[in-house]
């Protein structure tokens, strides 16, 4: 049994397929509990299998070993959003000043918001640097966050904090606002929840889907620019 | 399979390392995916390789995310004295960004007169 474990611990096979079990998992949970936003499949198998990583006392970069299969295919999948991009372009086209104006507005609240709300709670200035490109997706984050000297490991994990408040929250938040158009909804969460965000878009509606992956792209490249600027304000 | 793995790859290869050289501030499948667009409206059969793949990985979107939440999980208990807040900070500011983005892309409509053409 001891000789199986240190095989299975050498070697990327174990952790990969907890991965997909776990995902699978997810999705069975999610199912069970009627499709809630807070039954989030993704979340339940974090959960899961950050309990098997401490039961078995499994450090991160061996489970990483395995599951770093999956997480390199969040790069093909930023590629790939251009399929859905490319089947809405007429409705893009048709709603390009509203898209340009609620990227603006959902940009700047996203990082003004956060360094409002760092400053009142009296965080410091590598906190606030760590937690101002958080909307972004994780790579802009966190070269932004460093460049204005955060912490990388912070922001990598209040990029994925982000993500899951706007997969969790979006749909009875935006249910609260009154607002059906999918356009609106999906690009809204695009923009404040990058990825993760677009995922949850995609589990809801393809035109909210399409546009999430619009709003993450958009949004990467204008957190680039304006939160090193709107740091400086505080 | 393979022509459409390896189309998604090479804009994502020739988006990073654009970006890499040209020091653009945007991520290279960032870059990748404009690349990706472009190509598809130029080519009818570039669409018709690419989208049973893609199709594919966006139907499971959400399992890619999960490793970089796992390594997110363990380090909650090193954040210190600060986590409440800074949990608080994010997740409130998460909330608002939604809120003001979706709230003006409406009233933009509104006042463009785009309303939503049914989907394709």
């Amino acid at each position: 049994m001891t000789e199986i474990w240190s095989y299975l611990a050498q070697q990327p096979l174990l952790w990969l397929s907890a991965t997909l079990a776990a995902y699978l998992i997810g999705l069975a949970v999610f199912r069970a509990l009627g499709q809630r936003p807070w039954a989030n499949p993704s979340l339940v198998a974090m959960l899961l299998l950050a309990a098997l990583l401490a039961l078995t006392d499994t450090p991160f970069a061996t489970y990483f070993e395995g599951a770093q299969f999956v997480h390199f295919l969040l790069g093909p999948a930023t590629v790939c959003l251009a399929l859905p991009l490319y089947d809405n372009l007429p409705r893009v086209r048709q709603a390009a000043l509203p898209l340009l104006v609620a990227l603006a507005v959902g940009s700047v609240t996203g990082i003004l918001s956060v360094l409002a709300l760092g400053q009142a709670f009296g965080l410091g200035p590598a906190l606030m640097a760590s937690l101002a490109p958080k909307s972004a997706t994780a790579a802009v984050a966190i070269g932004v966050s460093e460049q204005l000297g955060g912490s990388p490991t912070l922001t990598a994990m209040m990029v994925m904090m982000t993500g899951l408040t706007g997969a969790i929250a979006a749909t009875p938040l935006l249910n609260a606002l009154r607002i059906r158009d999918w356009r609106a909804r999906g690009f809204a969460v695009g923009v404040a929840a990058h990825g993760f965000g677009t995922a949850r878009a995609f589990q809801v509606n393809p035109t909210a889907g399409a546009f999430a992956g619009l709003g993450m792209g958009l949004n990467a490249l204008l957190t680039a620019i304006l939160a090193p600027l709107l740091l400086g304000l505080f | 399979m393979i022509p459409a793995f390896l189309l998604i790859l090479a804009c994502q290869l020739t988006g990073e390392v654009t970006t890499r050289m040209a020091g653009l501030p945007v991520p290279g499948p960032v870059l990748g995916m404009a690349l990706m667009l472009a190509g598809l409206r130029l080519s009818p059969r570039m669409r018709d390789t690419v989208r049973p793949v893609a199709d594919g990985i966006l139907r499971n979107l959400l399992l890619l995310f999960v490793p970089a939440g796992v390594g997110a999980a363990g380090h909650l208990t090193t954040m210190g004295a600060n986590t409440l807040p800074i949990i608080a900070a994010v997740v409130l500011s998460t909330l608002l960004a939604i809120t003001a983005g979706a709230l003006a892309f409406k009233a933009a409509a509104r006042l463009a007169g785009t309303q939503d053409s049914p989907a394709p």
